[in-house]
């Protein structure tokens, strides 16, 4: 993208040489790749629920597995967003929906186990990855230690009591300039 | 050189690009001494801006010394000149320059065409600030274009430091046009909504300006040390009800004047509904701007009141109630600020010592440090207020 932008920008101007370190960490791309997967995810249940519910062994659940795809895309958009950590955190939550809807499929008396115990592990894996990126984005954007005080900080050199209404003394009758009428 | 480049949300680089040149007769060329990271860079970092490229020059708050000059400057500028460079890029040529509505330059936008479909009508050139107020490179570098250099520009006393004088490039005229546009009376109160620098800058107008009660309101703890300390009264609004503490303060009939200095990014919380449905539209794109604070100053404000807008607002807002400030006759002012309009007043005011707005700056860091300093102000982490980056 930068170099398609350095070709449009005008002659003279500064053109990106050698790009330097980002401000985005690793735990900012694990919790974007988060919110990519999350939308992905939640197109293919919205999707294919049918096919998935088939390869599960879990007919009749087509609706509810609907229901999380659209849940999966909320989560995925808030991961997104510069409110990563509340989407972080709905994705633990969707998880453990996953793990409570996937463990009666696992059971015996279902052909489709294997593929499901195969879900069940890939959900585990993946709630997993999500409480490591809640854990590092957390920490990542938490205000760390004690606030300082400013309270010496007045900006008036002379006291603010000094400065009470001192620009009066040079504006007295002062009123915002019209915006037709002011002259520079 | 090097310089902070945007390359996406909240991806910001020190990288390595190539100098800038003179590419007209009235540019100028600037050696960096030094610049600022302001809230509104936030709005770009975090992309709720339209309109920024991978590759774009971020920050227009700066200062330096000329080193270049093209040859239309006309002696107005010379090497070795110690400038200030204001936000807006201004001809001081056209209708609204002679007005002194500088920040509305009809000349120096060269992305025109398109301000004109977005705005309806053009506003000035900006520095750093996306491609629809111009795409101008901005001054987070060792090097910077100063277009229309020699109206563009305010030249430093030397008895100003950079300390003192980099901030009339921006965050102080702000603060003092948000509270001069507020038409102060002795006996009024002026509320101003977040204390971050422009906030605080607000506060030390308001008080110069003689404004009987000057209110501050945010949740930082020591943004509100810093603006008590500048003789402000304080509420906390994770602590308190703004509206009750408002009316208690003025015996139950509201401020006279209000001041926005939070603009787009309201604070998100489960105490104030509204804004987590602005957090939830925003994320859809159903609405560009969180206006919590613009609804909470329509009800507080008293009959006749006016509501300075210095905050930064990008597009389009809901839920504005507009029959309720039609019915009170409520005065709007707002608009980026008019520079230099205010700069020469301000310069004096500084030598005089009736205000040293250095007393903002909280962190000073290398220009290299940019990329995590732009983490640390965003997320408030080590009592940071202002970051003053040296090239």
């Amino acid at each position: 993208m930068t170099y398609l932008s350095n070709m449009t920008r005008p002659e003279g101007e500064p053109k990106v040489l050698h790009s330097g370190p980002s401000s985005l960490t690793s735990s900012d791309s694990l919790g974007r790749g988060l919110g990519w997967f999350s939308l992905g995810l939640g197109l293919a249940e919205l999707l294919a629920a049918d096919q998935i519910a088939h390869a599960l062994g879990m007919r009749g659940k087509e609706s509810l597995i609907r229901a999380y795809g659209a849940r999966e895309i909320a989560s995925g958009v808030l991961t997104l967003s510069v409110d990563r950590q509340a989407g972080l955190a709905s994705r633990i939550g969707g998880d453990l929906l996953d793990i409570a809807t996937l463990l009666p499929a696992v059971s015996d008396d279902n052909p489709k186990r294997g593929n499901a115990g195969f879900a069940l592990a890939m959900v585990m894996g993946v709630t997993m990855l999500d409480i490591i990126a809640t854990g590092a984005n957390t920490v990542q954007h938490s205000r760390r230690g004690e606030p300082r005080s400013y309270s010496d900080r007045s900006g008036f050199p002379q006291g603010v009591g000094a400065a009470r209404g001192r620009a009066r003394d040079d504006l007295p009758d002062y009123h915002t300039p019209s915006t037709s009428g002011f002259s520079a | 050189m090097r310089a902070l480049v945007w390359h996406g949300k909240e991806d910001i680089r020190c990288d390595s690009v190539s100098d800038p040149e003179i590419e007209h007769p009235r540019d100028a060329i600037i050696k960096v001494t030094s610049c600022a990271i302001c809230g509104s860079d936030l709005h770009l970092f975090h992309n709720f801006i339209p309109a920024m490229e991978p590759g774009d020059i971020m920050g227009h708050e700066m200062m330096g010394e000329v080193v270049e000059t093209g040859s239309g400057i006309n002696g107005r500028l010379k090497k070795g000149d110690r400038i200030v460079v204001p936000f807006t890029i201004t001809c001081g040529e056209c209708e609204q320059c002679k007005r002194g509505n500088f920040s509305v330059c009809e000349t120096t936008n060269r992305n025109k065409e398109m301000a004109d479909k977005v705005f309806g009508h053009t506003t000035a050139g900006l520095f750093g600030y996306t491609h629809l107020t111009g795409g101008f490179p901005g001054g987070q570098a060792e090097y910077l274009r100063v277009p229309f250099a020699d109206s563009t520009h305010i030249k430093v006393p030397e008895s100003l430091s950079d300390e003192q004088a980099l901030f009339l490039g921006d965050i102080l005229p702000t603060g003092w046009q948000a509270a001069f546009q507020c038409d102060i009376e002795r006996t009024d109160t002026v509320v101003i909504w977040g204390c971050g620098p422009v906030g605080q800058m607000a506060i030390r107008s308001a008080v110069l300006l003689g404004a009987r009660q000057v209110v501050a309101i945010d949740r930082i703890p020591e943004r509100l040390s810093m603006a008590e300390a500048g003789g402000a009264i304080t509420i906390n609004f994770m602590d308190e009800s703004v509206i009750e503490r408002l009316n208690e303060l003025t015996d139950g009939k509201g401020p006279e004047k209000c001041i926005d200095a939070v603009g787009l990014e309201s604070h998100v919380s489960m105490s104030q509904p509204d804004t987590l449905l602005d957090r939830a539209k925003q994320m859809v794109m159903m609405e560009s701007d969180r206006p919590h604070v613009l609804r909470e100053m329509i009800y507080v404000c008293r009959p006749g009141g006016i509501i300075s807008i210095p905050g930064v607002y990008s597009g389009l807002v809901d839920k504005i109630p507009m029959g309720m400030a039609m019915n009170k006759g409520l005065t709007f002012r707002m608009g980026q600020t008019h520079v230099k309009r205010w700069t020469d007043d301000l310069i004096r005011r500084i030598e005089e010592g009736q205000i040293d707005p250095s007393f903002v700056i909280t962190h000073t860091r290398n220009l290299s440090e940019g990329p995590e300093m732009y983490k640390v102000f965003r997320d408030k982490q080590d009592s940071c207020i202002k970051v003053v980056l040296k090239p």
